[in-house]
């Protein structure tokens, strides 16, 4: 070898040797040098500025200023109150199990629903982008279908399904399916022709094709759907259990609106956003682990 | 390069000199894209030459003149409007099989490279034979070990391509093609992206990887410099639509090193051609104008 060709690899060559002749860098440790990373940044900081001007805001307009609009709402100190309280006003606090009932319940039917929306929206959107003359069959109707809010389904769905449990199961499905399919054919359609040619001419079969480029190859926009997916699951979910059901979060913020308890309908809503927040960074913290060559250029990147 | 990789190179080269495969004939290739007659454009037209087995030859022409629509007919991914390629006696596309089957005989190295992200770079080298099935996932992984090794690629196995410069991806990519024992390979460009001093390194790194293995090249270039440092033959283009304008044997000895490049023949062989690609450069400007 040249002695170009060797400085050249030296720095490989070099930083492989100190790790041996595996490559040990766990995604776990690359997680801890994230969270590192994020902590000695500024953004952090930022973010807890942020939420205290959101709730100062709200202390302030509700509380203090009494606004105009604002006079009637509840203030954060009667949210939180109530929300932390042993023996809550109107029932409902993080020491009453209902409280966990309802949660548990909305959560139970967005895993369905999201379940059932990624097992056929990722095949389908694969073999939309795939196939030509599949997405010539396929694809118009799709479309079609699409732009047809779930809200507008809600009459057919009840006519369909039966009992209360599967029409809001089908709501909520309905949105995800579309995010997650059509991300998915978006995925396969994005990817290089060199990676499909190149897999021909290394001897690779059309199927093994399939399961070795075009799969993987969608990834990145298959998780862009899922993380898009969840977060309209979670509000054609609430749409669907304010119309049918009972129990989960949507009903619980329509019926306490009937009742006119209007510190429960924050805690209703806060609570959505929180577990609407844990399921999008599962998804996202899935999606990292199933995608470990994106994390290693990125924190190759952010290393330098 | 030192003495004892020369010394290596002669050795291999009168030994395997006599079993050398991949001749490729290319008779009276025409391509038109489009609709044929009607708003057709002609990209290769009526182009016949060979491709030397064991050597190198390098097709010069200027951007878009249809070199790479030559290589995809080899390699498989376009059909031909008419005539005839060979692949030793066996014919790859010609009248009634307008288009060949991509296969590992006949492996490309991509412009942008084209080793999958997803996988490390054994799994990418690997990617033949296991899809293959001719070697189970040990043996391959053996027989990449060795190769990488050999190719100066200790230590990236289990790296990403995305963690290793373009550099090193384009030498893993031509190493995943040598995995398949291919009697051809076929580059398009593979050194287009890359800045003019890596590019140096990658010129003798190629030449030596060629040495040890004596595989046909077929390679593409606009580069008329890299074109003639590489080149047992040099084939150059004229413009759309591309036939051969002038074919020259470099009778520069191999094996070489970057001291060719200040050679006294190396200087003629630029003389005798930088006027014809420039005269080519010249008319695809021209055409690129009139068509904007």
């Amino acid at each position: 070898m040249s002695e170009t060709k060797l400085t050249e690899f030296a720095g490989v060559v070099d930083q492989q040797a100190e790790q041996g002749s595996a490559t040990k860098i766990t995604s776990w440790a690359l997680t801890m040098y994230r969270w590192s990373q994020w902590l000695q940044s500024p953004r952090p900081y930022l973010m807890v500025i942020g939420f205290a001007g959101f709730l100062g805001f709200w202390y302030l307009a509700v509380e203090v200023w009494k606004l105009p609009r604002f006079a009637e709402m509840p203030g954060p100190t009667q949210v939180f109150g109530e929300w932390f309280s042993k023996d809550p006003t109107y029932g409902l606090s993080v020491f009453t199990p209902e409280y966990y009932l309802h949660i548990w319940v909305s959560t139970r039917r967005i895993a369905i629903a999201f379940f059932l929306a990624t097992a056929i929206g990722v095949p389908l959107g694969l073999f939309l982008g795939w196939s030509v003359r599949f997405k010539q069959y396929v694809f118009p109707v799709f479309e079609l279908l699409r732009p047809i809010p779930p809200l507008a389904w809600v009459p057919l769905a009840i006519v369909m399904f039966r009992g209360s449990e599967t029409p809001v199961i089908f709501l909520t499905f309905l949105a995800s399916f579309y995010a997650t399919a059509l991300n998915t054919m978006l995925g396969v359609e994005s990817i290089d022709v060199s990676f499909v040619r190149a897999a021909s001419c290394l001897g690779a079969k059309r199927w093994q094709v399939f399961r070795h480029v075009i799969v993987p190859g969608a990834l990145p926009f298959i998780f862009t759907g899922l993380q898009i997916s969840v977060g309209v699951a979670w509000f054609s979910l609430v749409a669907g259990e304010m119309v049918s059901g009972q129990y989960g979060l949507g009903y619980l913020i329509n019926t306490s609106y009937t009742m006119v308890r209007y510190p429960t309908i924050v805690i209703g809503m806060a609570t959505l956003g929180i577990v609407g927040y844990a399921t999008s960074a599962a998804i996202r913290l899935l999606g990292n682990y199933m995608m470990q060559w994106r994390m290693r250029e990125l924190s190759l990147g952010a290393a330098r | 390069m030192n003495v004892q990789a020369i010394e290596s190179a002669r050795a291999t080269q009168s030994a395997t000199f006599a079993a050398a495969k991949g001749r490729v004939r290319i008779v009276d290739a025409v391509k038109i894209y489009g609709v044929q007659g009607g708003g057709g454009v002609l990209a290769v037209d009526h182009c016949t030459f060979d491709v030397p087995p064991g050597e190198i030859t390098v097709v010069v022409g200027p951007s878009g003149c249809g070199k790479t629509t030559l290589l995809n007919a080899i390699a498989g991914f376009h059909s031909l409007s008419a005539g005839s390629i060979y692949l030793d006696d066996e014919m790859l596309c010609g009248p009634g099989k307008l288009k060949a089957e991509p296969g590992p005989d006949r492996v490309v190295v991509f412009q942008n490279g084209a080793l999958f992200p997803w996988k490390t770079n054994i799994e990418n080298i690997t990617f033949g034979p296991v899809m293959q099935g001719i070697m189970s996932r040990a043996e391959a992984n053996d027989k990449a070990r060795a190769m990488m090794t050999d190719a100066g690629l200790r230590g990236i196995e289990n790296n990403y391509p995305g963690e290793i410069s373009s550099g090193v991806r384009r030498r893993v990519e031509i190493v995943r093609a040598l995995m398949n024992d291919p009697k051809i390979l076929l580059l398009d460009e593979p050194y287009r992206a890359l800045d003019s001093l890596t590019k140096s390194v990658m010129h003798e790194a190629l030449l030596e990887i060629f040495y040890k293995n004596r595989v046909t090249i077929f390679f593409i270039t606009h580069d008329l410099e890299e074109a003639i440092f590489l080149g047992h033959r040099v084939v150059i283009m004229t413009t759309r639509p591309c036939k051969p304008k002038k074919i020259l044997d470099i009778d520069i000895p191999h094996p070489r090193n970057y001291s060719v490049l200040t050679n006294k023949r190396f200087r003629e062989f630029m003389e005798e051609t930088a006027a014809a690609v420039h005269e080519e450069a010249i008319k695809a400007f021209d055409a690129g104008e009139r068509e904007r």
